[in-house]
């Protein structure tokens, strides 16, 4: 019953604060609408300046996408790209040999101008060379392309989003929980509660139920949104989906409780966002964890969004079930369980008992 | 008359700052009694104790003949801490509510103790404003009616009459004086010296010890002072 009015008063509390309900529900939505538009942007054609090339070679580059200037000899290569704002700049100096001054501004899009130059190039002289010998039958080679996950039209985003769907539920629950214990703390609302016959695991139980409330409305609007609005692969169950962030939430809600016992203001709180949550971004399968040296890999093990993001991964773009993700689902709920346990010994400095 | 609290030989240090060092302080039931001393004297720390939020190195307290920390005892406990700790985003009303919910009141006991209250601080029409609305003064009556809210027996109120204009701290007093006739023992932390006079018994704490304790007039006797500075302060050379 004591657990009752505390929550009760978490909702009040909550309603009458409309900007952080905005930003628990709104915020999310924003950002997660922002990504997709990022990420499924349409490819930039690249600017590519030619000099001595033959015209079939042009057409063909045209072809796949190129805008193609012409030039006269030049003398400094590096100066025109820069000057005519180009992304390369091909030269042929003699026959089968060809110069790419590259920009490298940037270097994805470098890599990606010098292979498709690579690629044309192969081809024409290929189809130049068999044209020249009719007599020699080149076989041509295809290549055909099967997925085991996704399709052709995979994008990068395709895999994110449910890293990403993961991550917000993660971070403006800890966020919002953080913060919500804090207040109480620093306004003495908190010694006061202890000095009434509450039980330091009533006042626990009361704040992971009242903001698990608002996590659990948080998760189903972000999931929802995502799959429904934004059209974001889901080949596994929408429920799975929901769980494992559920289980996510109740990590994020009591890790921000247990950190702000070690914050004094609410600036130390967000001083833990740099510590608690950016090294869980780079540890949650946004950057492949296979490369990483052995002891950084042992470093994620022991990151609630590493598991969340795999289970999260697992089944909305490979489409696992529920089975096998029992392992991500069993190490969140032990942290969770860690975290609440560790909480109910942290309250402990306000009344021994 | 029975003793309601009992301090026997309280010790407290935080790291190596000694803050409490050897209290014994027996209080009877419906007194009121004062623990005055300067600010960072152990006043707080003790009272802390009493309620069972810290506990001290050595020695023990007894709250109505049960030692402290004591959950059940704590329902017998009213306490009003140094600085307001209301909820600034809820109405009055709704923090009578929920405090009055956590000591586990039924619907019409919290009824009418939330309309007592309320009237004996003067809050009755300003109980549907938000607290973040109210002035200071309304902040540490509401404070008040919130450590009333149970009908406790013991009544803790640290540092109660700080910061708020005369009228409202007489009121206050009087309303202590008046909550003393029902019974209750009251315990004030304070560190004005003219609010010693209204108190039964007086404790006077320093560097966390009790340099002296009484009622008024023997201590102003027992010091040849005419005012409470001045027992304070010749007590203060006698120690040393």
């Amino acid at each position: 019953m004591r657990t009752t009015a505390l929550v009760k008063r978490i909702c009040l509390e909550m309603f009458r604060d409309k900007r952080t309900l905005a930003l628990l529900f709104v915020a999310p939505l924003l950002i997660l609408s922002l990504m997709y538009l990022l990420f499924n942007g349409d490819t930039v054609k690249p600017k590519v300046g030619v000099v001595n090339v033959e015209q079939g070679l042009i057409e063909k580059f045209e072809d796949a996408g190129f805008y193609i200037s012409k030039y006269q000899e030049l003398n400094d290569a590096k100066d025109t790209v820069v000057k005519e704002e180009l992304d390369g700049l091909l030269q042929q100096d003699k026959a089968n040999h060809f110069t790419l001054t590259l920009l490298n501004d940037d270097p994805s899009i470098a890599k990606q101008l010098q292979m498709k130059v690579n690629q044309i190039l192969t081809t024409y002289t290929q189809t130049v060379f068999t044209n020249q010998v009719q007599q020699i039958n080149l076989q041509k080679v295809n290549i055909e392309t099967a997925y085991v996950y996704g399709s052709h039209d995979t994008v990068f985003f395709d895999v994110l989003s449910p890293i990403l769907i993961g991550f917000f539920v993660f971070f403006f629950v800890f966020l919002i929980s953080g913060i919500g214990l804090l207040k109480e703390r620093t306004t003495g609302t908190l010694e006061r509660l202890m000095s009434t016959p509450i039980r330091r695991g009533e006042i626990v139980s009361a704040y992971l139920i009242g903001f698990g409330m608002f996590a659990v409305i948080q998760t189903v609007i972000v999931v929802f949104y995502a799959i429904n609005v934004l059209d974001i692969v889901l080949v596994g169950s929408l429920w799975n989906v929901i769980l494992i962030n559920l289980l996510l939430a109740l990590v994020a809600l009591s890790l921000g409780i247990l950190l702000s016992t070690f914050a004094a203001t609410e600036f130390q709180m967000v001083q833990f966002i740099p510590i608690a949550i950016i090294p869980q971004i780079f540890f949650s399968g946004i950057l492949p964890l296979e490369g990483m040296a052995g002891w950084l890999q042992w470093v994620a093990k022991v990151m609630p969004l590493y598991y969340a993001a795999d289970a999260l991964k697992g089944v909305m773009y490979m489409g696992l079930g529920l089975g096998d993700i029992t392992f991500d689902l069993a190490a969140l709920v032990l942290f969770a369980f860690i975290f609440i346990i560790l909480n109910i010994f942290a309250l402990k400095r306000y009344r021994k008992l | 008359m029975s003793v309601s609290i009992e301090i026997e030989n309280i010790s407290k240090s935080f790291g190596k700052k000694q803050v409490l060092n050897g209290v014994q302080l027996a209080i009877s039931e419906g007194k009121l009694y004062g623990l005055i001393g300067p600010s960072g004297a152990g006043k707080t720390t003790l009272v802390k104790m009493i309620v069972g939020m810290d506990k001290s190195n050595s020695g023990f307290i007894k709250v109505l003949n049960k030692q402290m920390p004591n959950l059940e005892v704590l329902k017998d406990i009213g306490y009003m801490a140094q600085s307001d700790a209301l909820y600034s985003s809820l109405t009055g009303k709704e923090n009578l509510t929920f405090f009055a919910s956590l000591y586990k009141l039924n619907k019409a006991e919290m009824q009418k103790r939330i309309s007592y209250t309320a009237s004996l601080v003067n809050l009755t029409n300003e109980l549907n404003k938000k607290v973040s609305a109210y002035s200071g003064g309304m902040k540490r009556r509401l404070s008040l009616a919130i450590a009333l809210i149970h009908n406790p027996k013991i009544l803790i109120l640290d540092e109660p009459t700080v910061g708020i204009d005369p009228e409202l701290k007489i009121g206050i007093w009087n309303e202590l004086l008046r909550l003393k006739k029902e019974g209750k023992t009251i315990i004030v932390t304070t560190h004005v010296m003219d609010e010693a006079e209204r108190c039964d018994f007086i404790a006077m704490v320093r560097d966390g010890q009790i340099l002296t304790s009484g009622t008024p007039d023997e201590l102003k006797q027992l010091y040849h002072a005419k005012t409470f500075d001045e027992v304070f302060l010749n007590a203060g050379r006698l120690e040393a």
